[in-house]
């Protein structure tokens, strides 16, 4: 009652309020415009001063130079190697990880059994172990098997890393499921298995999508592992690309600009696709059960 | 159902966590996880008991029989860490970003939560832009960052000559100067981590029930108030989910570090992950390396698990 006899002030309020949250969120967003524009950008305008703020000129030199379409540039990165490896080891690693975590994270939701915390909380500690710590034995252990510089070997660790936040994701959608829609189907005949199979994974599907989703993009973005394991061409992925890039004698902004925005693409599809299942997968871990 | 006395959490906790409505199904769960617990033994328990072997040695890369354990030498590496001065350095640098970079994040990330419930235009669009750091790979986040810092070409420094607030001689070297190369590696993780920490405070805001704040009201609660004793009590299993998420990728600032100063220069920005790159992969000693990673993994895993308690004792009741 209090609140509505203010009616004026109130109205002025929510406008403030809007304002300040546009700026903000704007201000938060522009470096990520800032990056996409001078990928398209003509050279002369990003390293001038007093700085170009606003381009005058949209160009693909950059891509050009970059795809070897400009005869001019003799030495280039090579981003075909980057994509090809990036999509390898992150779209396998996704495939098996998401199988993997979905069966642990529906065990996890929907079972009684001994351990059931140690076992979750084991598996979640299992993820908070820091790429360079895990990078330098695997690194070691895989000199023996021959497994560095190796793609596969590469999509193999991803699979380990990946599987631990899926089974939370998973634990979490999956208790959204009513547990008496399992138990009329175990009096309808179904086993344990065919009761997950037939009932209770169909209807996780949105769940699945944003977990899978969720672990291409940590194997995509992941550094730590794949500088160590991957000491060339062969299993280089684009973020160690990335860093090469930024090791040269002279800094190429724009070349890196141009590649963080291919690096960025799949990223940009999936946070479209999945933002309202993102947030039911990261906060159903707030109840209890 | 006997909780596991056992479970790291405590019995309680546990007791809390195991909830009546799960079925009983003998070995059925125990063969849907296995696949999973086997691939992380495999690819994460034997490596890091292998480094642990591999800490109490002298071994390094270029000197292959190095590799040999001997009850005399076997802390060596400890020892070697707890009297070299750059490990104190880099483990304080690391501290300090931490309680920096979590606190603020935190504190920021719940702000903006508050100011987004708030919104009555443009909600979806806003929400959109709030996801825009999550695109970004962790190395790119460095590399954006120390191209807005660089003192010559950089955003920043442009920015403040065409407001005139400084002097185009009087460049300020971001990456450079203590404190402000800290300083700059905390703004681009921050930056990083605010998207998901909102989106889950945000989630956990909007579905507070609204019977208690429109109670409070009428009592003629403030703004603050209304903040102080009913959302942020009330949002405390989120935060901790939010803290908990943030624990698990923390050492992702690894990749930030590396690109934007790599430690540098003179160690100003040293953490520990990044003088384990030093001693192990370019140094080679890997003897040394591996010592420091468990010291790095006891950190982590302390850490979640700390969040993690909290998360298990705050959860909501349904």
């Amino acid at each position: 009652m209090i609140t509505r006899s203010v009616g004026p002030n109130r109205r002025r309020n929510d406008m403030i309020w809007n304002m300040v949250a546009w700026v903000v969120l704007l201000m938060l967003a522009l470096p990520a415009f800032w990056i996409i524009i001078t990928a398209f950008r003509p050279n002369i305008e990003i390293n001038t001063f007093p700085p170009v703020w606003i381009p005058r000129r949209l160009t693909l030199e950059a891509y050009a130079n970059m795809f070897g379409l400009n005869p001019d540039v003799q030495q280039r990165v090579a981003v075909e190697a980057y994509l090809r490896n990036s999509l390898l080891a992150s779209g396998l690693s996704t495939v098996i990880a998401v199988s993997l975590g979905t069966l642990a994270g529906y065990a996890f939701a929907r079972f009684r059994f001994r351990f059931h915390t140690t076992l979750f909380l084991g598996i979640m500690l299992s993820r908070a172990v820091p790429g360079v710590a895990l990078s330098l034995p695997l690194f070691l252990l895989f000199n023996r098997v021959g497994l560095t510089n190796n793609v596969l070997g590469l999509a193999f660790v991803y699979v380990a890393v990946n599987i631990p936040f899926t089974a939370w994701l998973m634990d979490g959608f999956f208790r959204q499921i009513p547990t008496e829609l399992t138990e009329s189907a175990y009096i309808d005949g179904c086993g344990h298995w065919s009761a997950f199979w037939r009932i209770e994974l169909p209807l996780s599907l949105p769940g699945l999508a944003t977990a899978a989703i969720f672990a291409f993009l940590a194997a995509w973005n992941e550094f730590q592992i794949v500088s160590v394991l991957a000491r060339n061409n062969a299993a280089k992925t684009f973020p160690p690309g990335l860093f090469a890039f930024t090791e040269q004698f002279t800094v190429d902004w724009r070349g890196m600009a141009a590649m963080s925005v291919i690096m960025m693409v799949p990223a940009v599809i999936f946070v479209i696709l999945v933002q309202r299942n993102l947030v039911s997968g990261l906060t159903f871990g707030a109840v209890k059960g | 159902m006997v909780a596991n006395s056992n479970s790291p959490l405590g019995k309680g906790a546990a007791a809390r966590l195991v909830e009546v409505s799960r079925i009983e199904a003998g070995f059925f769960p125990f063969a849907l996880i296995l696949p999973a617990v086997i691939l992380i033994l495999l690819v994460v328990g034997f490596p890091l008991l292998y480094s642990l072997y591999v800490s109490f040695t002298p071994y390094e890369l270029l000197k292959p029989n190095s590799l040999n354990f001997t009850v005399a030498r076997a802390l060596r590496n400890y020892q070697k860490l707890l009297n070299d001065d750059i490990f104190w350095r880099s483990l304080l640098n690391t501290i300090v970003f931490l309680a920096v970079t979590v606190n603020l994040s935190y504190v920021l990330s719940m702000a903006l939560s508050q100011l987004l419930a708030r919104v009555t235009v443009g909600q979806s669009v806003l929400r959109t832009l709030l996801m825009v750091p999550m695109m970004f790979a962790p190395i790119l986040v460095g590399m954006q960052f120390r191209w807005f810092f660089n003192a010559n070409v950089g955003l920043v420094n442009n920015f403040l000559i065409s407001v005139g607030l400084i002097q185009e001689q009087g460049q300020i070297a971001w990456l450079v100067d203590v404190p402000l190369g800290m300083i700059t590696i905390i703004i681009a993780s921050i930056w990083m981590n605010i998207p998901v920490m909102t989106i889950i405070l945000l989630a956990g805001t909007l579905s507070l029930p609204t019977e208690t704040f429109e109670a409070a009201e009428v009592d003629g609660a403030s703004g603050w108030q209304k903040f102080r004793f009913i959302t942020f009590p009330l949002l405390a299993p989120f935060s901790y989910i939010a803290l908990t998420i943030m624990s698990l990728d923390i050492a992702r600032a690894f990749d930030i570090v590396r690109i934007m100063t790599d430690g540098g220069p003179a160690r100003r920005t040293e953490m520990l992950w990044t003088y384990i790159t030093r001693l192990a992969i370019e140094d080679t000693k890997f003897g040394l390396g591996s010592a420091m990673s468990w010291i790095t993994v006891f950190l982590s895993v302390l850490f979640t698990l700390y969040f993690f308690r909290q998360l298990v004792k705050a959860r909501i009741v349904r």
